[in-house]
């Protein structure tokens, strides 16, 4: 491990920019391409980046499985809390209209949808970042059977 | 860009897939096929945005060429490189892929021209999404978070779940167990089975002697890339 020295620099580089990319996805996804999905798995992808370069050992150390299956888990909660918020608040399941403001109209519509996209994508960019590195996880952590 | 430009970066493109497609079929080397089907994706995502499918193609860079292929190269590393020969012949699949092929590509002359402003899928909701989604969903200037995250928020959440499901699936199939364990000891990391106590873990780490420090629990096959 210790001769590819290019690799490990690179990585450790990289990594912070991959992250930071992600999240520029995820918060540009209103003006420009990208949204959850794509920004959970470029997140994902600097964590598979970092167990290729530097072990599987590592790697856990840094993001325990899980915390991978409970992002997996909570990103899901995240989106369906979402529509139960608009629901208590007097409207449809996932009505981001009536987010704000108790008798809903009230408040400016589009203001609860601006925060209720946000907040689903939210939960979309967690399940997809947790469920991507679990699977990475299920698949690298297995030995091969030699018989 | 202009017509004919958009039509040869499309025949490029299309010959690139072409290429890459038959060489996937050809080769014996699993590796190799990995690598070739990740350019697939590649070629298709560029492919998604010559279409204007900007964050299809996204999508697709991400997760066909990227994702994909390192779980890919995580099951090579289980099952070897070498695809076994084939012990039937293939006439019977190329009959299949053939009479396939034939009907998709017949019902190809039925599909409405590609961008037309009549076709079919412009003439339901989507006029009303690019219409009305500034005053009903606010200022999002991609319609595509509109509609995804407000319109089809149902649709969205269905999606969320089934990639969470694919998860639970994939782990109730593959995981054996917890993943091994890095524990702090005697001012390094100790890397030890999953289960053991702690006292036992001590234990062995005293038969053990010296561990090093950047050790790495994978198999050597995980680090090949």
């Amino acid at each position: 491990m210790d001769d590819r020295v290019i690799l490990r620099v690179g990585t450790k580089i990289l990594s912070p920019f991959i992250l930071l990319f992600a999240l520029y996805v995820q918060f540009h996804g209103d003006y420009g391409p990208g949204g959850g999905f794509q920004a959970g798995v470029i997140f994902a992808a600097a964590f598979v980046l970092y167990a290729l370069v530097f072990g599987l050992g590592n790697a856990i150390r840094v993001m325990p499985p899980k915390v991978a299956y409970i992002c997996g888990a909570l990103g899901v909660a995240l989106y369906l809390g979402v529509g139960y918020v608009a629901m208590f608040r007097g409207g449809e399941f996932l009505n981001y209209s009536y987010l704000f403001g108790v008798y809903g109209y009230e408040h400016d519509p589009t203001h609860g949808q601006h925060y209720g996209i946000i907040g689903i994508e939210l939960g979309v960019l967690t399940t997809v970042f947790g469920v991507m590195v679990a699977l990475f996880y299920a698949f690298a952590g297995r030995r091969r059977i030699d018989t | 860009m202009t017509e004919t430009m958009v039509q040869l970066v499309d025949v490029v493109l299309l010959v690139l897939l072409a290429i890459t497609g038959i060489a996937v079929i050809r080769t014996r080397n699993l590796f190799a096929a990995v690598m070739l089907a990740g350019i697939y994706s590649l070629v298709s995502a560029g492919l998604f945005v010559v279409m204007d499918a900007v964050d299809v193609a996204f999508t697709e860079a991400a997760v066909g060429a990227g994702i994909s292929t390192v779980l890919l190269l995580g099951t090579l590393a289980l099952v070897g490189y070498k695809e076994s020969e084939p012990e039937h012949t293939p006439l019977l699949p190329l009959f299949v892929v053939l009479v396939t092929g034939g009907i998709l590509v017949y019902g190809t002359a039925e599909i409405p021209p590609f961008g037309g402003a009549d076709n079919p899928a412009h003439q339901h909701v989507a006029a009303h999404y690019l219409h009305d989604s500034e005053e009903e969903v606010g200022h999002i200037p991609n319609v595509v978070t509109s509609v995804l995250g407000s319109y089809r928020g149902y649709d969205t959440m269905g999606e969320t779940a089934v990639i969470f499901a694919a998860m639970v699936g994939v782990l109730l199939l593959l995981s054996r167990g917890p993943l091994p364990k890095r524990v702090f000891h005697d001012g390094r990391w100790h890397t030890v089975k999953p289960g053991t106590t702690r006292a036992e873990m001590v234990a062995a780490m005293e038969s053990q002697g010296p561990n090093d420090p950047s050790g790495d629990p994978a198999p050597e096959e995980d680090d090949d890339g």
